[in-house]
């Protein structure tokens, strides 16, 4: 059974497809109605404002509440390009004048829970607080709208985006699943906070019950515009911070499922101890863990330093192994894995710290370290007190820097001063750090490495890449881009090694297996509207009994 | 007497002053802040000026003092303020915490009376026997062990026992409802976590008793008692367990005390929504309106047991009142 | 000590009493004590001789042994890194006992020294120092450690000043009182009125008087830092990998695959209980011989 597992996600994995494992096809069944689906959230909520917010500790148990312009679709969300309506009309209205005009016609059936018909107001209202936020008003995503001239509504059922330039990066943006359509009237009533604390959308359920650190639960929306769903009455979302207290709940029969990931080895305990109770979904993910280190602090200015470390690290090792009891596994460059953008196998291995030989790697990681007169380095790795995958990961790099003679310990800290670490230039030497994106868009995903960009914790200068990166975002065709990431890609990663990768997310859901209908998609803030999930009752009865 | 209480009322208020600027400077010397972690954790691109829009919303852009006073004087007039992370009114966000930590605490309070009391009188009765050094090992050994520890081990055992005699895995509710609307989910969710922490404060119990014991029954009466050729059932019963029951419950009350708000790492392996885990998160997520709120609540609890069982002394025995 | 020796019974003048008479006599008064001595002394050759004991590397990774259960090779099996579980717990104990030793010692000579000063001057600098000392005592040790925590971050030395601080005044409060009943004898009085400075009245007649309470002290905290440094690891706030330590051990993935591999969080929670309970033991029984008015209990 294991075997065959591991020979299936490989394959999955090789057609950059998602994969399903477990009993039954589900094609063959016929959506039921009723009952109540719970899930496990491993983390808690902040607010229920998505326009500011950027965890999944929030789109687990609010995204379900409202609607969004357009979204990945539920039926293929392992596609970063397939995007359909959701309360737009048809399909996903394509570019005009020149790449620079998107016309979304609004569906007239739509209203919200409050009873509040929903018009292209609304979206505008919605958008507008998004790209153009008022004064003293936040707003996570202004700079993913940058390129977003003005928002209009030429009668009630239209929306027209005007773009200043075009770019491949509008769409993805716009179908992120932050962008929560709010009602214009609660807007200008209540004020832009109000959705912090208050919940009205058009989504497939409707709130019912908050209880901070404890739960929230949502009930059917009899209205919802996606016609014969919900199929659940409702769902209840259980917070539980602790990796293990949510496998438990699952193995317990207190949860159905928990929708961020496990990994593989706790998937494996659950399939051994429940069989075909469980079902399991798996797919890359489009998060990846970065060293990053710090250029301003002695010795990392030494660019043979920073390759020496990446050297050491066996990247083909730890996907074969570091990835049974981590939440990662995919090996990859700056691009997301299986992206058109992204190095195939022979382009990765002419990177430094990629090659196959691993021991020749780190022969010449002594070689540099000698070189560089930094035989016996010492280094604190900063860490975020987060245990998967950030620690496990750190745990591991330790280990594998102690191979080249490198003496490591691990500085952990909780998540706030962890960031206020990073940005302080100075009090670091060489940090974990990560990338986590909802929608694939590399273009955009990649400025990560850019120096100077205000999420590089790096701290270095370089002309060619800023130049690059501009040559990229004017380029319009993709053979081209590609070419340009790849210079891009071998100065960060082998050139300069200013940053380096450690390993690609891999996402691995064990659900129990009367849970029907939901597909796994690239990252744990997709396809979380929950409309389309239904719960096979007899099963569920038969597994947890009365 | 009364005289008295107002005197101890009165020397609570420099310690309740104390702790509060305590924890406020402790809190001022935390690194980061919490608006950069809001608009830069998940997501990559945090905006400088977001950034600084949330530092003057959360008022920590203020100087030092005036942000002490503005505490303090919510404090006085019972405004603790709202979260800073989540934006709800402090005492909403502890209201809601409070009812779980209290039925926790009276769960484990019995719990550790039923096994405390007798335990600790067979102990003091058998005194220096194989009975007594059993007990002082049983009671040594839940100080020792961590109730974390315990409550691993009573989930570990839950899942393995249930799968294997029931035919199916079993773990209790990881999520709390009020005893009135569902008894038995609640009570099954809670009955581990009061056994687990339980234990470790009867073994506290169970010490005081034994030893509060052996002084009763080396006092004169007693000898009389014995003397008088009554039962040793009767002497134990009658006479001195009596007058050793009042420290016994002094630590049984400051034990409750702990129990409000000590219970910070055995409430995150039950996934238990109480005051611990809430100041956990709190703390980690640099929440500082919500850390100083929770830790003036376990101090008040503290200092007001603390001033009971003084009072209660007091009342007790009439020469602490004049020392 | 001094009231062991003072006890004649078992000085029959037929030879002079040697070492192991003392140890014997001390083995049938206090038994429990003896063994949180055994216990003790166990941990300590653990600690010392870990890298002669521990037949692996306790922090190398090796996953073709992930998770192995028990066996001749492994002696508590391994852990999810396919780390020997036997070694690390080994030099964990090194890790609990600098963690302990370090609190308890620095701890109790804090308090040691603010409880004789406090006594000692008197007037407005004991009434300030009682009340600061007030405040700390109104936190649970381990909010007060978690809030110390937040501020220096982790790892093993920051675990210890987070610990050590809030054990000062709970030693400060104990030498104080007994210091205060020496502060009135007499002999005090009279080096006063001879002109012996402070330092000298303090160091020769008040504390060798306040040695009893100060050690007391002292091996109470030795348990109770073990415990609370487990605690904070346990959270993910103390010691952090790869550095062995016991309560590090119990969280993670000791949790998420207890189920199918149970050994990986019991022989840590072991640990800490034995070692804990060791040091309680032996606490008790240093109580016993210092304190007589507490001899009963």
């Amino acid at each position: 059974m294991k075997k065959l597992w591991r020979s299936a996600a490989t394959t999955a994995f090789a057609l950059g497809v998602a994969a399903i494992f477990g009993p039954a096809p589900a094609k063959a069944d016929t959506p039921q109605y009723g009952d109540e689906l719970r899930l496990v959230v491993g983390s808690n909520i902040p607010s229920f404002d998505a326009h500011i917010e950027s965890t999944f500790g929030m789109i687990h148990p609010i995204r379900p509440f409202y609607s969004v312009l357009i979204r990945v679709n539920p039926d293929n969300p392992s596609s970063p390009t397939d995007f359909v309506c959701d309360v737009c009309e048809g399909t996903v209205p394509k570019a005009t004048d020149g790449g620079t005009k998107f016309t979304f016609k609004i569906r007239k059936d739509i209203k919200f829970h409050d009873g509040t018909p929903l018009t292209a107001h609304d979206v505008k209202a919605t958008f507008d607080k998004i790209v153009f936020p008022p004064e003293g008003i936040a707003s996570n995503r202004v700079a993913y709208f940058r390129a977003v001239e003005s928002i209009t509504t030429p009668d009630d059922y239209t929306v027209v985006f005007k773009l200043k330039t075009p770019t491949g990066t509008f769409l993805p943006s716009v179908a992120m699943p932050f962008n929560f359509i709010y009602a214009k009237k609660d807007l200008d009533t209540h004020g832009y906070t109000w959705h912090q604390k208050n919940v009205n959308g058009t989504g497939a359920f409707k709130f019912a019950e908050y209880v901070p650190g404890s739960h929230v639960r949502g009930e059917k929306y009899e209205g919802f515009h996606h016609k014969g769903m919900p199929y659940l009455d409702g769902f209840t979302a259980i917070a539980a911070p602790k990796m293990s207290v949510r496998l438990q709940a699952i193995r317990g029969g207190q949860a159905d499922i928990e929708f961020r990931g496990f990994p593989p080895k706790a998937r494996d305990d659950l399939v051994k101890a429940l069989g075909n109770d469980i079902t399991v979904q798996e797919s890359d993910w489009n998060c990846v863990l970065i060293v990053t280190p710090n250029h301003e602090v002695k010795p990392m200015d030494d660019p043979r330093v920073r390759r020496a470390l990446s050297l050491a690290i066996d990247r083909k090792g730890g996907s074969q192994y570091l990835s049974k009891i981590a939440i990662v596994k995919t090996v990859g460059g700056i691009v997301f894995p299986g992206h058109p953008l992204a190095a195939t196998e022979a382009e990765l291995s002419q990177l430094a710290g990629y090659g196959n030989d691993i021991e020749a790697n780190r022969a010449e990681a002594k070689r540099l370290l000698k070189e560089a007169g930094h035989e016996n380095l010492k280094v604190t790795l900063h860490n975020r007190g987060v245990d998967q995958p950030y620690k496990v990961v750190g745990t591991w790099l330790i280990d594998q820097w102690k191979k080249i003679g490198v003496q490591a310990d691990q500085w952990v800290q909780p998540s706030t001063p962890f960031y206020a670490t990073l940005r302080s230039k100075k009090d670091f030497t060489i940090s974990l750090d990560f990338n986590c994106q909802s929608i694939i868009n590399p273009i955009a995903d990649i400025s990560k490495y850019l120096p100077g960009a205000g999420a590089n914790y790096a701290y270095f200068q370089d002309e060619q890449l800023v130049k690059w990166y501009d040559e990229l975002l004017a380029e319009g065709d993709e053979g081209k881009q590609r070419e340009i990431i790849r210079k891009y890609e071998k100065r960060v990663l082998d050139d300069l090694a200013s940053q380096f990768i450690t390993l690609w997310w891999y996402k691995i859901n064990p659900y129990r297996s009367y849970v029907k209908g939901w597909k796994i998609a690239p990252s744990h803030y997709l396809n979380q509207a929950l409309d389309n999930i239904w719960i096979d009752q007899t099963e569920k009865k038969r597994q947890l009994g009365g | 007497m009364y005289g008295y209480i107002v005197k101890r009322l009165l020397m609570l208020l420099p310690t309740l002053l104390g702790a509060a600027i305590l924890v406020f400077l402790l809190l001022r010397l935390v690194p980061g802040d919490i608006c950069l972690i809001k608009f830069g954790g998940e997501g990559a691109y945090a905006d400088p000026e977001q950034i600084k829009q949330c530092q003057e919303r959360l008022g920590l852009t203020q100087p030092i003092y005036i942000q002490f006073v503005e505490y303090i004087g919510g404090y006085l007039t019972f405004d603790l303020g709202t979260s800073m992370w989540t934006g709800r009114a402090v005492g909403h966000e502890i209201a809601i915490r409070f009812e779980l930590s209290l039925q926790i605490a009276i769960m484990a309070t019995l719990t550790s009376i039923i096994i405390a009391i007798p335990l600790g009188v067979i102990s003091a009765a058998k005194q220096n026997t194989a009975v007594d050094y059993f007990v002082r090992g049983f009671s040594i050994a839940g100080i020792a062990m961590p109730s974390f520890w315990l409550g691993i081990l009573i989930i570990l055992g839950l899942l393995i026992g249930t799968q294997e005699f029931l035919g199916r895995p079993w773990m209790p509710p990881i999520h709390y409802k009020p005893i009135w609307e569902d008894p038995i989910h609640n009570i099954s969710q809670l009955i581990w976590p009061a056994l687990a922490t339980g234990y470790r404060y009867s073994a506290v119990a169970t010490r005081m008793t034994r030893s509060a014991m052996l002084e009763v029954l080396g006092e004169d009466y007693v000898r009389t008692a014995r003397a008088k050729g009554l039962v040793e059932s009767v002497i134990i019963n009658k006479h001195a367990l009596k007058n050793a029951m009042l420290p016994v419950v002094t630590i049984i009350g400051m034990e409750f005390a702990f129990l409000m708000g000590g219970l910070v790492v055995t409430e995150q392996v039950f996934n238990l929504n109480g005051i611990g885990k809430l100041f956990v998160e709190s703390v980690t997520q640099s929440d500082f309106t919500l850390t100083q709120a929770l830790v003036m609540l376990v101090v008040t609890i503290f200092i007001v047991m603390n001033f009971i069982v003084d009072v209660l002394y007091a009342w007790l025995d009439p020469r602490i009142r004049y020392s | 000590m001094s009231s062991i020796d003072a006890t004649p019974e078992t000085n029959t003048g037929f030879r002079r009493t040697t070492v192991w008479d003392h140890i014997s006599r001390l083995i049938r008064r206090q038994p429990l004590g003896t063994g949180g001595a055994i216990v003790i002394i166990m941990m300590l050759f653990m600690a010392l001789f870990a890298d002669v004991i521990a037949p692996f590397d306790p922090e190398a990774n090796s996953f073709e042994y992930m998770l192995v259960p028990p066996s001749w090779e492994f002696l508590m099996g391994t852990d999810q890194f396919g780390r020997d579980l036997f070694s690390r717990i080994i030099y964990g104990a090194r890790t609990a006992l600098f963690v302990g030793f370090a609190c308890a010692i620095v701890g109790a000579f804090g308090g040691l020294v603010l409880g004789v000063a406090s006594a000692y001057f008197g007037g407005w600098f004991d009434l300030i120092m009682q009340r600061i000392i007030d405040v700390f005592m109104a936190f649970p040790l381990i909010i007060m450690a978690l809030a110390i925590v937040s501020i220096f971050g982790t790892g093993t030395d920051k675990v210890i000043i987070a610990i050590t601080i809030p054990f000062v005044p709970r030693c400060a409060r104990v030498v104080r009182s007994s210091a205060l009943a020496v502060r009135e004898m007499p002999y005090v009085d009279a080096a006063r009125s001879i002109g012996y400075g402070h330092m000298r009245i303090i160091m020769k007649h008040i504390a060798p008087n306040v040695l009893a309470p100060f050690l007391i002290m002292l091996t109470a905290f030795l348990g109770e830092a073990i415990l609370l440094e487990a605690s904070l690891s346990y959270l993910g706030l103390g010691v952090q990998e790869p550095t062995p330590a016991w309560g590090l051990m119990l969280q993670g993935g000791a949790e998420e695959y207890a189920e199918s591999a149970p050994w990986v969080p019991i022989w840590p929670g072991l640990a800490i209980t034995i070692a804990v309970f060791g040091f309680n033991l032996f606490g008790d029984a240093v109580r016993d011989i210092l304190d007589p008015k507490l001899r009963t209990r």
